[in-house]
């Protein structure tokens, strides 16, 4: 073996992946050529540096535990994430909340659309010279007995004249698609419309609103809901929501 | 019964998965910090591997699991590379013209005496193309055989040979001429 076929066989001598005869033939040039024993000296020097522990970059210590981690979030996690156990109450859940935001959203324009009924029918109501009285009353005991066999329910009818509302006289009318009944109040000649029917659900507590510069209140007590409007102000109108919520 | 299987399953397999491929995590994370010179993208990559390693953890059957776990190190590395285009993947040293040249071993100049200097070396070997670099790192320090690291990087055996003995010649100059302009 000559020089430049020793230096060509040299790097496979090293990793030991030369076969044995030319593994033989080259360790017997390198006990004869010093040039290429310096060759082979110097690549020994270089692969024992290159073997240095220190060499090596190092993970940080916390790396082992974060990669074990996301793997365990994998195995569980992962798998877990997607199956169909966990869509069940989420598809509830979502299904839930699309039924009570529609409930809601349905209330409140039903809301709505009867306090526009209101507004129509107390605005019709004073229309007339007289108003629209079926039954012009200032005793409860006429007005009251007068709806018995028109409505399926009887209206709470008391006078608060008393207190500075007098009662005027009782109507029927038709509010939210079924008959309902109307009370008629007067305060210093503004008069006020109260109608009244049967509600399904719960008390709800009194709410005011402003539909075409006219004051209108909404409350539900004892199976039954209330819907004041008048242009009286505001307090005053509360006032009488206080003494009709007495009953 | 059906629950129970994929209750018990996953845990089995990370459980062999750990005990198989877990050891090997300093060697994946040295590799991969010599390929991407990068100690969050190092991270990233040993991470997302050990990840599909897991995923594709029932397709190895048996062997050498650690060249197996190298084998994903590369191909997720040499993909952060692709999308990291700023990168050179292109070497300025071409395969074609590797003849070794053997005068650089014969020249006394470059002979190294001295103990070598390990930072020195260090950055001798970051200076390397990427092809020098990762042939070096998986022989000199995971001390895989040429048919190894044929495999892994699907070269020819040849070619991890002559690549071998241009990446040191290459440091042995680096080393050579460093020392050297220190004196």
């Amino acid at each position: 073996m000559n020089c430049e076929e020793t230096q060509s066989q040299l790097h496979p001598y090293s990793d030991g992946e030369l076969d044995l005869m030319k593994s033989l033939e080259l360790e017997h040039h390198l006990r004869e050529c010093a040039t290429c024993s310096q060759a082979h000296d110097d690549l020994t020097t270089l692969r024992k540096a290159l073997r240095s522990d220190s060499l090596r970059f190092r993970p940080n210590p916390d790396f082992e535990a974060r990669v074990k981690s996301a793997l365990r979030r994998e195995a569980n996690g992962g798998r877990q994430w997607f199956s169909w156990t966990w869509l069940i109450p989420l598809f509830s859940a979502a299904l839930l909340l699309i039924v009570f935001s529609g409930y809601l959203l349905t209330r409140s324009s039903g809301d709505d659309l009867v306090a526009r009924e209101i507004v129509s029918s107390h605005v019709r109501s004073l229309m007339t010279p007289n108003h629209t009285i079926d039954v012009p009353s200032e005793d409860p005991h006429t007005v009251k007995p007068w709806f018995d066999g028109k409505l399926d329910f009887s209206p709470p009818v008391r006078d608060f004249t008393a207190q500075g509302f007098a009662l005027i006289g009782g109507r029927l009318d038709y509010i939210a698609n079924r008959p309902v009944a109307a009370l008629i109040y007067e305060r210093r000649k503004h008069p006020i419309n109260v109608f009244i029917w049967p509600a399904a659900g719960g008390d709800t507590k009194a709410v005011a609103q402003v539909q075409q510069g006219y004051n209108v209140i909404h409350w539900t007590k004892s199976g039954m809901t209330f819907w004041a409007i008048s242009d009286l102000n505001l307090a005053e109108l509360q006032q009488l929501e206080g003494e009709l919520e007495k009953q | 019964m059906f629950t129970k299987r994929s209750q018990l399953e996953p845990k089995n397999k990370l459980a062999s998965f750990e005990a198989a491929i877990l050891p090997h995590l300093s060697s994946a994370y040295n590799y991969a910090r010599f390929l991407l010179q990068n100690e969050s993208d190092a991270e990233d990559v040993v991470q997302e591997s050990y990840l599909r390693a897991f995923k594709y953890f029932r397709g190895f059957h048996g062997g050498d699991s650690r060249a197996w776990l190298l084998t994903i190190v590369r191909n997720t590395s040499y993909n952060l590379l692709q999308q990291n285009r700023s990168r050179q993947l292109v070497d300025s040293i071409d395969d074609s013209t590797e003849v070794l040249d053997t005068s650089e071993y014969s020249n006394p100049e470059t002979v190294l005496r001295q103990r070598i200097d390990e930072d020195l070396l260090k950055q001798a070997i970051e200076e390397l193309p990427i092809n020098f670099r990762e042939v070096l790192i998986l022989r000199e320090m995971e001390e895989l055989s040429y048919k190894e690291i044929g495999t892994l990087c699907d070269l020819p055996i040849g070619t991890v040979m002559s690549r071998l003995a241009r990446a040191r010649a290459r440091l042995q100059d680096k080393l050579a001429g460093k020392i050297n302009q220190e004196i």
